[in-house]
């Protein structure tokens, strides 16, 4: 508790430097016209001409697949690099806890499979209203958690390959996807306008795997780590 | 002056906030949740500004924003890592290197 004051000591360079930058970014925001259309009218118009009827979800695989596809891969990336610095090679399949009570338990038998269905509800739904891979993904991957924190050993396969599999079948299947048109005469990305609502669901379905089996991994590889320090 | 300058400037002082508490705090976990602060307020900057529109918001911002937070989750995941492995390396929670008079590296 000695050390409290001295850390809570205001340090004057870092504040200067977050003044002045708050300064800029505020003259910056303030400084911007009060009303602007941005794209939402071409995005509109374009959505309704791709088909997809939710506007987010039609610039998020479609208009600015590009960036969607990077940010998969900067989810992969970070995955690996998780699981790389892991501290147990069986860091995704070991139980976590075996102090899980009965009402945990009862209630994750109860719920995990709701959370499934609630996943596939909101993939589908992202092609008319809010939701999609990673909403999806988000309850994959809180159902995940949820397993492992109740005390529920995983599968073995789920530290070995099948699960780098899982992880790896969203971005694959997207390269896959977005090279395909560079075989006939298209750019990168371009979908084919008469499969492009199918192709889009499949990437969708694959993305939602890989995000929750990633949000998954990105936890238990840590998690499990404490647990071990704490018992030995 | 309407609502969405609330969020953006909100966005602004989370962002300022955020950006003294990463050069200030040595401990590296509060520098992961600096982080994450000055992310919160950078979304909050795109999605208040992007609702400038007479009728819809526009979705471009709001999608970056999803981009964005799965690329956060992304960020803290490794930085916790990181910090985690380096404790159970070093033992230390902080860059600085022990009896350096708080020498920062």
């Amino acid at each position: 508790m000695s050390r409290m004051p001295e850390r809570r000591r205001i340090r004057v360079v870092p504040l200067l430097v977050s003044l002045v930058l708050f300064a800029i970014v505020m003259r910056a925001v303030l400084a911007l016209p009060t009303s602007a259309e941005g794209l939402s009218g071409a995005m509109t118009a374009g959505a309704k001409a791709s088909g997809i009827k939710n506007v987010v979800t039609a610039v998020l695989l479609d208009f600015r697949g590009y960036d969607t596809l990077l940010e998969i891969a900067v989810l992969m990336l970070a995955t690996v690099a998780v699981l790389s610095l892991r501290a147990r090679p069986d860091a995704l399949s070991r139980k976590i806890t075996d102090t899980a009570g009965p009402v945990l338990g009862s209630l994750t038998r109860a719920f995990v499979p709701i959370m499934i269905v609630v996943a596939g509800h909101l993939v589908w739904i992202g092609s008319s209203g809010p939701g999609g891979a990673f909403q999806g993904g988000a309850v994959l991957g809180a159902a995940g958690i949820l397993l492992a924190l109740s005390g529920y050993a995983r599968p073995r396969w789920s530290a070995g390959r099948p699960m780098r599999w899982v992880l790896a079948v969203g971005l694959l299947t997207f390269i896959g996807v977005a090279l395909l048109p560079l075989f006939g005469d298209g750019t990168l990305l371009q979908y084919p306008d008469a499969s492009r609502k199918d192709l889009l669901l499949l990437v969708e379905v694959l993305l939602t795997l890989s995000i929750g089996a990633s949000l998954t991994s990105l936890f238990l590889a840590s998690a499990s780590d404490t647990s071990a320090e704490e018992r030995s | 002056m309407s609502s969405h300058y609330v969020y953006a400037m909100g966005g602004v002082v989370l962002f300022a906030l955020g950006t003294y508490a990463l050069l200030a705090r040595p401990h590296l976990i509060h520098k992961v949740i600096a982080a994450n602060f000055m992310g919160s307020g950078v979304f909050l900057v795109l999605i208040g500004l992007g609702n400038r529109t007479a009728a819809e918001p526009d979705p471009v911002p709001q999608a970056m924003v999803l981009t964005g937070i799965v690329v956060t989750v992304a960020m803290t995941a490794l930085g916790l890592a990181i910090v985690k492995r380096y404790y159970s390396a070093t033992g230390m929670t902080t860059l600085d290197a022990p009896g350096e008079d708080g020498e920062r590296r």
